[in-house]
């Protein structure tokens, strides 16, 4: 036998060509973020700006990767499982995939005028944001508690960087270690939780651990190791997605950041944070539902209340933001507790279908605020908003958009995200919640229209004009169009939803896994 | 052979120590190596589990722990010589530019 393919051989026992064509997005990532590195290296500093263009094909050739797996799930196949089921390609993971790629892909349009403001224009920040990608979608597609792992700590250690990615900047250093700090020790925590359920059930698989919690909860509904392993686990998770008490990180680190990093961070992070948590609440620990769901109130009401009223006094706009994206993942919450996973997924559909609204909405915010940074000026102080209508009024007109759709404004696409959550509170007869919800909503709509009146209203502080760049008035018309769009068809994206969540729930990958 | 339990006890020691360190020290670097010690109860967890289990899971998970706690450190080292060099100290409570 050939010396050569003796290994190859061996090597194509283990994985199969279906693996490669699962594996394909993150590869491709992979080759253009390292691409990236080699040639932002001969790149002279005029020309820096091609960084952010391979970003783009990279993402672009990704998206076509993530197209292929899309059309090889028919309507008879829900999932393909792959390496030796770690990995589970389901319509959940091939919409998150998109998210990802559709956040990312803005986030680096907004950064191409900043960076060059910031005098921080290097390459590694667009492959930084590739990585943080594949970690993202590892987390999307894992089904195997190492490969979440990993992919959580591929994407919070290239978030880490990109907070602190204005090195000489003191906001942006402090930001980058109060997250790194306080994200190291909420990964801590989770790796404890995780390890607790491998003793519990003897695998790393979520479909077996499943199984194993399954015998273990019958024999006794309130053991307490599964309770500690639960509160561990979801302490870590919770801290992801920045609900309270576990949000002290999200302000510092979204007001530090560098503008279009605080509005990745809010979209893609926060989309794989929620992709992570509902493959690990409704795949793996869905015989705990008993057991998280009295927690999960608890804490969507927390989450609500800390996030509304603390968004009231804010001054600083990327600070006011981040509460308000607080506030959100307690709506967000509120849909996981309405859904029981099986027999009504209107919660699920309401909370996959907010997060795509959301991604465009709080992403256009973010690049209005991202396009009033100027040489020395930060512009993310609420007296920058300042008469903006008057110095640039499609800059204006734009924000007050995606401001009203951030509050649920029909017919803005924020208003169908509020609506289904809303909708199946009330099919499942949360009727307080409900209630409840519907009053932070008011509550939010007053912190919103503030930013709103100080761009209309008032007059301006400072004569410095605002100016567009081409990249940026690209990021802003694809959120002003997603915005405006999902609002006004919002048929074509619940297709989708809807097309993502049928037969993604985990008796099928079971039965496929076994 | 010592008792499953026997791990789980210093694993929860290490892990409490871990998580002690990280609320009462003040300096960044002791808080940074409170996380690895929280690490180093994580890791011993799942190999004493591995191995009455008799399952190389997590054995790999270990392995994959250190890599993350490697690079954690790395990029954490890298952020707090960033911090140092703009404010001169190494002290939470002095780094607090950010606030609510």
């Amino acid at each position: 036998m050939d010396v050569l393919t003796t290994p190859l051989t061996a090597f194509s026992q283990y994985f199969s060509k279906s693996d490669y064509v699962l594996a394909l997005p993150m590869i491709l990532l992979t080759v253009f973020a390292l691409g990236i590195l080699m040639i932002d290296l001969m790149l002279p500093e005029e020309w820096k700006r091609l960084n952010a263009l391979t970003a783009l094909i990279g993402l672009g050739f990704s998206a076509a990767a993530v197209f292929r797996i899309h059309s090889l799930l028919g309507p008879e196949v829900s999932c393909i499982p792959g390496f030796f089921g770690t990995v589970v390609m389901d319509r959940f993971a091939v919409y998150f995939f998109y998210l990802f790629l559709v956040g990312a892909a803005v986030a680096v349009l907004m950064s191409v005028k900043y960076l060059e403001i910031e005098r921080e224009n290097h390459g590694e920040y667009y492959a930084l944001i590739l990585f943080s990608v594949i970690g993202m979608m590892a987390m999307a597609c894992g089904y195997d508690i190492i490969m979440l792992f990993i992919g959580l700590e591929l994407m919070a250690l290239s978030t880490y960087v990109l907070v602190g990615f204005l090195r000489r900047d003191q906001r942006s250093n402090e930001a980058a270690l109060k997250y790194l700090i306080l994200g190291a020790f909420s990964s801590g925590i989770f790796a404890y939780g995780l390890s607790l359920f491998y003793g519990l059930t003897g695998s790393t698989n979520l479909g077996t651990i499943a199984q194993g919690l399954e015998k273990r909860i019958s024999a006794n509904p309130n053991d307490p190791v599964v309770i500690f392993a639960l509160l561990a686990v979801s302490t870590g998770l919770l801290f992801k997605i920045a609900a309270v008490p576990f949000h002290q990180w999200a302000p510092d680190a979204y007001e530090g950041a560098p503008t279009a990093i605080t509005g990745f961070m809010s979209v893609a992070v926060k989309s794989a944070a929620w992709a992570l948590l509902l493959r690990m609440f409704l795949f793996g620990f869905y015989p705990l539902r008993a057991l998280y769901v009295p927690m999960l109130i608890f804490v969507a009401l927390a989450t609500l209340t800390g996030g509304n009223l603390a968004a009231i006094t804010q001054t600083n706009t990327k600070r006011l933001l981040a509460y308000s994206s607080i506030a959100h993942v307690g709506y967000m919450l509120l849909g996981l507790i309405a859904s029981d996973g099986t027999s009504n997924t209107t919660g699920i559909k309401g909370i996959m279908f907010y997060l795509l609204v959301y991604t465009f909405m709080n992403l256009g915010a973010f690049a209005v605020i991202a396009s009033l940074r100027r040489r020395e000026i930060i512009g993310d102080d609420l007296d920058d908003l300042a008469g903006l209508y008057k110095k640039a009024p499609v800059e204006a007109v734009l924000m007050l958009i995606f401001l009203l759709s951030l509050a649920g404004i029909p017919p803005l696409a924020g208003f169908y995200g509020k609506y289904f959550i809303f909708l199946s509170l009330v099919e499942t007869g949360h009727f307080a919640l409900a209630g409840i919800a519907v009053l932070y909503a008011v509550v939010g709509l007053y912190y919103y229209l503030k930013m709103a009146n100080a761009m209309f209203m008032r007059e301006e502080t400072t004569a410095e004009p605002v100016k567009s760049s081409p990249s940026m008035s690209l990021a802003l018309a694809i959120c002003a169009i997603g915005t405006i769009g999902i609002g006004l068809f919002p048929n074509v994206f619940i297709e989708l939803v809807n097309w993502s969540m049928s037969g993604a729930n985990a008796a099928t990958i079971a039965q496929l896994m076994h | 052979m010592v008792p499953l339990s026997w791990y789980l006890l210093l694993s929860a020691f290490l892990f409490a120590s871990g998580v002690a360190g990280f609320l009462i020290r003040r300096n960044i670097i002791t808080i940074f190596m409170s996380i690895e010690l929280m690490l180093n109860g994580v890791n011993l967890a799942f190999i004493a589990f591995a191995t009455v289990r008799h399952s190389l899971n997590g054995n790999v998970f270990v392995f994959f722990v250190m890599v993350v706690a490697a690079a954690e450190a790395a990029v954490g080292l890298a952020i707090i010589i960033a911090v140092y060099r703009t404010r001169e100290t190494l002290n939470v409570d002095r780094v607090n530019l950010l606030k609510l």
